[in-house]
Formats: structure tokens, sequence, C-alpha cells
């Protein structure tokens, strides 16, 4: 560790890494609930146990990108961070504010949760993903605010790099578009266009930035590649986000409401949005080729190559799966959609922030050149039990949404939603097989970290 | 390939190539909030249907359902619920839905279940007019079928 300041992301990893086990936990009950519905039921109906699942997800990775921020920018700009204080208020403040959300959900009905956190005043929730209650909301804001004073200042009186350029625009754009939660008119079409502004725009373009800031930063330290070099391809794969992303948020205009260009603009442009994601891959493979330098924890430099190409394949394949209009029309809404967001949100975003934990947590904990070869070994075991489980996990959910096409949409002998779900259970059964690897190899991975040392000589 | 691209021509595509695409983005932003009033006959949103849709929100059936297919996949699209348990006649679906609500959670060992939310019946009427209107909207022949 260069910056005594850079500490202050051990909290943010540790916490993120506690919500990912609660938000896989609950994937799991999910799971369950899907094939026996009175599994839970009326304890946790299944909107419930849906919303903290998501929103564990979203807030975990906030965490995550948190954390990653406030490690590589004291190193990049070569300078300590403006108020490492700030840092931790803010730490504290979201973590607060996330366990009183989470028990909310849990705890208080739905419907009763509105009222208690004035709704009325400004209705924002009850809206996939933007679930939490106008308190949290405004929480959210105020904690991205502050992080990114905090960033933003520390950037300014150092040094400045490509790679901090990215990331404060990520950033930025995190933030701005996030304020599309707030607005929901009272026209469902109307919330639904300007809900994807937040949803599509987050996930397909500004954490797009963010993702490829952090791995060209543990690229560039795992594989001492000069900078120039490095610096060229995170170009290429941000310009290349931001000339597919934006306009591809066309994919969800195609069947909601909006006018037919739509069917043209989107297709065309979010075709193209696998590009990124290639490029993803190739950038890891060539510098781990072209490397400088053997560093010692080889397992980071594993997780970034694993990083790029699941989330080439989830993102990348299985979106251009059904990002076609006329294809669309067929897969809208089904559980190949949620194959997709499965498999993308791991492979892009989970893994990103297993990248950077990878190459930063031993640093933090005293150990600069990586972990004992034991405690990769663990490491590298559970990359591959969570690996290979979200990898089933998504086929099996693909095969399901092809069974549910051909029942409900294709041909002219139709079955109702209920009667072809319930056809489906073998293929849930094998899902949740799958969820539970994942499962078992996050505890894995969580071992990993208990593996003592050996002393040393 | 990438050989011959330099840093500088790469940071030029980004900002310009983005730049090019928000000013595209944000024009056809203008153009669809236009239109949309058109395509969901705005006219026939009633304050009956805007209380729908509070409801709708208020009870988060969005996390169960998919609404104009999205949403979540644990229980039927109801863009067109009003086609398929109506057949498209307003009174003989409103009644279907006053005894559908108050019928939850039904009480048949292992079905996946809706619970049951306690609403009146003017509440309910108000989710059926959002779910009719919602029904009516232009969504390019989407859902392809009834069974949504
Ligand atoms: C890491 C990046 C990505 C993430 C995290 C992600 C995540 C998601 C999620 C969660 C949904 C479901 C939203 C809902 O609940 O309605 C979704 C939908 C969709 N995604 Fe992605 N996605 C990513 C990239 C892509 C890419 C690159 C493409 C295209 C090549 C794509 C195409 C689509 C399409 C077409 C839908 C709509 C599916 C439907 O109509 O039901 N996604 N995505
Ligand atoms: C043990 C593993 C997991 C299981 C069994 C599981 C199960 C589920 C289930 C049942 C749903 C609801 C689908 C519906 O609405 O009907 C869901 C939604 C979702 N889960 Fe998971 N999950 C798991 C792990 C994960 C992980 C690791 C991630 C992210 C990295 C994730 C991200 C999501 C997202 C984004 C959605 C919303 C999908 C959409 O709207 O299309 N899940 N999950
Ligand atoms: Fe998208």
């Amino acid at each position: 560790m260069k910056y005594t300041s850079q500490s202050v992301a051990k909290p943010y990893f540790i916490f993120a890494l506690i919500l990912l086990a609660g938000e896989i936990l609950f994937g799991l009950l999910m799971g369950i609930q899907y094939i026996w519905g009175d599994f839970l039921f009326p304890l946790i109906p299944f909107n419930v146990l849906r919303m903290v699942h998501t929103n564990l997800l979203i807030v975990l990775l906030l965490f995550g990108f948190m954390g990653a921020t406030y490690y590589l920018i004291p190193e990049e700009s070569e300078n300590e961070l403006w108020s490492p204080k700030l840092a931790m208020i803010t730490f504290w403040v979201f973590v607060v504010a996330g366990v009183l959300t989470i028990l909310g959900y849990l705890f208080v009905p739905y419907a009763q949760l509105t009222e208690l956190t004035f709704n009325n005043l400004l209705p924002t929730m009850g809206r996939e993903f933007l679930e939490q209650p106008l308190p949290t909301k405004v929480g959210i804001v105020l904690v991205v605010l502050s992080y990114l004073l905090n960033v933003s200042m520390t950037i300014l009186k150092g040094r400045r790099t490509v790679i901090t350029t990215v990331l404060l625009t990520g950033l930025l754009g995190l933030a701005v578009f996030f304020l599309f939660a707030f607005y929901v008119p009272d026209n469902l079409i109307m919330d639904k266009f300007f809900w994807w502004f937040t949803v599509h725009l987050w996930v397909e373009a500004t954490w797009e930035l963010i993702l490829g800031a952090i791995l060209a930063f543990v690229l560039i330290k795992v594989t001492g590649v000069d900078r120039e070099h490095i610096d060229k391809w995170l170009y290429l794969i941000i310009a290349m986000t931001m000339v597919s992303g934006i306009l591809g948020t066309g994919h969800h205009f195609f069947y909601m409401g909006a006018p037919e260009y739509w069917l043209w603009i989107g297709s065309i442009s979010s075709a193209v949005e696998p590009l990124p994601f290639l490029l993803m891959v190739l950038f890891a493979f060539t510098m781990a080729r072209d490397r400088k330098i053997k560093h010692d924890n080889e397992i980071a430099l594993t997780w970034a190559k694993g990083n790029a190409v699941m989330g080439f394949l989830g993102a990348g394949v299985w979106g251009f799966f059904h990002t076609l209009a006329p294809v669309n029309m067929y897969t809208h809404g089904t559980q190949l959609t949620a194959a997709h967001g499965h498999l993308s949100f791991y492979g892009a975003y989970v893994m990103i922030i297993f990248t950077v934990i990878s190459y930063a947590m031993p640093i933090l904990r005293g150990r600069p050149h990586g972990n004992c070869a034991k405690a990769q070994k663990v490491e590298l075991t559970s990359f591959w039990m969570m690996n290979i489980g979200m990898l089933g996990l998504t086929l099996a959910l693909s095969a399901a949404g092809i069974v549910q096409i051909m029942d409900q949409r294709v041909g002219t002998d139709l079955i109702g939603f209920m009667e072809s779900q319930e056809s489906i259970n073998g293929i849930y059964m094998v899902r949740a097989g799958f969820g539970l690897l994942v499962f078992t190899g996050l505890l894995t991975y969580f071992y990993s970290f208990f593996v003592k040392e050996p002393a040393k000589s | 390939m990438t050989e011959r691209i330099t840093k500088s021509m790469a940071k030029n595509i980004y900002y310009g190539g983005g730049t090019f695409a928000l000013m595209i983005f944000i024009a056809l932003t203008f153009d669809t909030v236009h239109q949309i009033p058109k395509r969901s006959n705005q006219q026939n949103m009633t304050e009956s249907v805007v209380a729908g849709k509070k409801l709708w929100e208020k009870n988060d059936c969005v996390g169960c359902h998919s609404i104009v297919g999205e949403g979540a996949y644990y229980a039927p699209e109801l863009m067109n619920v009003f086609q398929r348990r109506g057949a498209s006649d307003e009174t003989a679906f409103k009644a279907y839905m006053q005894g559908w609500m108050a019928a939850q959670p039904l009480a048949i060992p292992n079905r996946r279940k809706m619970p049951q939310f306690h609403l009146t019946p003017t509440e309910v009427d108000n989710l059926s007019d959002f779910l009719i209107w919602t029904s009516k909207i232009d969504a390019n022949d989407w859902p392809p079928t009834i069974e949504g």
C-alpha cells in the first residue's frame, strides 16, 4: 500500500462481500419458492424475496465500486485521499441506510412501508429495481454526492490519468442517471421510458466506463504493461461503449408503447454492444501475453481474464440472443431475459469486484506479493465453482425460457403461463442445484481469506 | 488491427462518437415523449386509471408479474389479461377481478401463491381500469399471443 488513506477501501470490500452472500442466499430461497409455492409463504412473499435479492445486488456493486475507487484513486493521482474521514462517515451512513431498508422490506408489509416512508409526497416506489423508500433514495444521492466530492477533490490536487478521468466520468454518469429514479409520471409508458434511463444507461453505458477503468488499473498492476498501451485500449473500449450503448437503449423500446423507429435504431445500435465486451477479452488476454512482470498474485490476473470472458458471454452473447426486434417479440419478458440478467450482472460487475478485491485485499492486509500459494489455490477452486455454477444456472434458465416461448407464444396449440411453468419444474430444480454450487463456491472463496500464511523464513 | 489505431484516434472516437450518439438520443427522446400520449391513449387516462397505477406500485405487483413485458417472471403477464380473462368486456372483466382478488391466496397446495392485499371494491375497480387502459396501448403488436 503506497498511501495510508487507501485503507478505507477495506471495509467497503468486506461489506460488499457480506451483501453478496445475502443476495445469493435470497436467490436460493426464490429458487425454492419457484418450485414449491408454499415455501416461506405467506411469511415472505416472492416479491419481497425478489426486491431483497436485486437491491442487495445493486447496493453491493455500489459498495464494491466505492471500495475500488478509494483504493485506486490515491495511487493513480499520487496523493492521499482528500478526506478519509468523510469516506468512513459515508460508509457507515450507507451501511445503516442499507440495513434498515432491507429490514423494512422483510418486516413491514410493502403497502404499509410506502405509507410509513412518505411515498405519497413523491411516489417513486413499487418499480422494478427501484423499490427503495424515498428516504433511502435520497440517502443514496447524498452518499454518492459525498463520494464524488471526495474523489474529485483527490483527483484535482493530484496527477491526472486516463484511468481516473474515465472512472470519474462513469461515476458522474451513475449519479446523473440515478436522478431519473425520482421522475415517475402518471402515464405508465412514460414512466417505463424514463425508468430505462437509470437501468439501461447504468449497466450498458456509465458502469462500463467504471468497469473498464478498474480492469485497466488491475491489469497495469499485475502485468506491468506500459501505461500508454493500456490507455489506448481503454479509450477504444469506452468509445465502442458510447457509440453502441447510448442508442442501444432502444432495445428496450421495441414493445412497450414507444414509436416504431426504435425497432431499427435499437436493433442496429445494440447489435454493436457486444463489441466493447469482446474488446475487453482481447485486452485482458493481450496484456497477459505481453506482460513485463510476473506478479506473485496470479489469481488476480485469472479473475481479470475470467471477468472479461464471463462479461462477454453474459452481456455480449446472451444479450445478442434477444436484442434484435423480431427475436425480442418472442423472448421479451421471459426466463431468457432472466438468464441474460444473471450472467451479465455476474460476469461483468460481480466479477470486476472479485478482481479488484483479489488484487487489493492482500495488499491491504500487508501481503504485497499476494496471498500464499495455498490460499490462491482455494481461491482458484472458488473461481471455478462460481463460474460453472452461474453458467449452469444461466443455461437452465435459457432452456426454461425456450420451453416457455414454445408453450405460450409459438404455434396454435398454446398453453397458459401457470401450466407452462409447472411443466418446467424439473429445469427449475437444476437451476436451484447450480445456485447451490454458486453459494458453496462463495463460501469457499470466503474460506480462502482465512488460510494461514506460512511462517516467514 | 488495434496496432493501427493510436491512442488519440481512440480518444477522438470516444468524445466525437459519444457526443454524436448522445445528441441523436436526446432528439429521439423529445420525439418519443411527444408520441407516447397518442400511442397510449392518454386522453383515456381517467382518475381511476391513475389511482390504479398508484395501487399497482403501492402493492409492488410488478415484483411477481410482468406488465408490457417488464417486471418479474413469477406470475403471468398482465398487459393482455383484459382480453384473456375478460374477453375484452369491461363489465365481465371487473366482475372477474373482484372475485379473483378476494379469492387470494388460492388454497391449492404447492401452487405459486399470490398474497391477499385487502383492497376495497373501489380499489379493485381502479386496478381493473388501469389494466384495461394498459391493454389498449400500441406496443407494436406485442404480446404475440393471448397467453402473454
Ligand atoms: C453488463 C451489461 C449488462 C447487464 C448487467 C444487463 C442486464 C440486463 C437485465 C437485468 C435485463 C432485464 C431487465 C428487466 O428486468 O426488464 C436486461 C434486459 C435486456 N438486455 Fe441486458 N444487460 C447487459 C448488457 C446487454 C447487452 C450488451 C445487450 C445486447 C447486446 C443486452 C440486451 C438486452 C435486451 C434486449 C434486454 C431486454 C430483454 C427483454 O425484452 O425482456 N444487454 N439486461
Ligand atoms: C444462487 C444463485 C441465484 C439464484 C437461485 C437466483 C434466483 C433468482 C430468481 C428466482 C429471480 C427472479 C426471477 C423472476 O422474476 O421470476 C432472480 C432475479 C434476478 N437475479 Fe438472481 N439468483 C441467483 C444469483 C444471482 C446473482 C449472483 C446475481 C447477480 C450477479 C443475480 C441477479 C439477478 C437479477 C439482476 C435479477 C432480475 C432479473 C431480471 O429482471 O431479468 N442473481 N434471481
Ligand atoms: Fe439494455
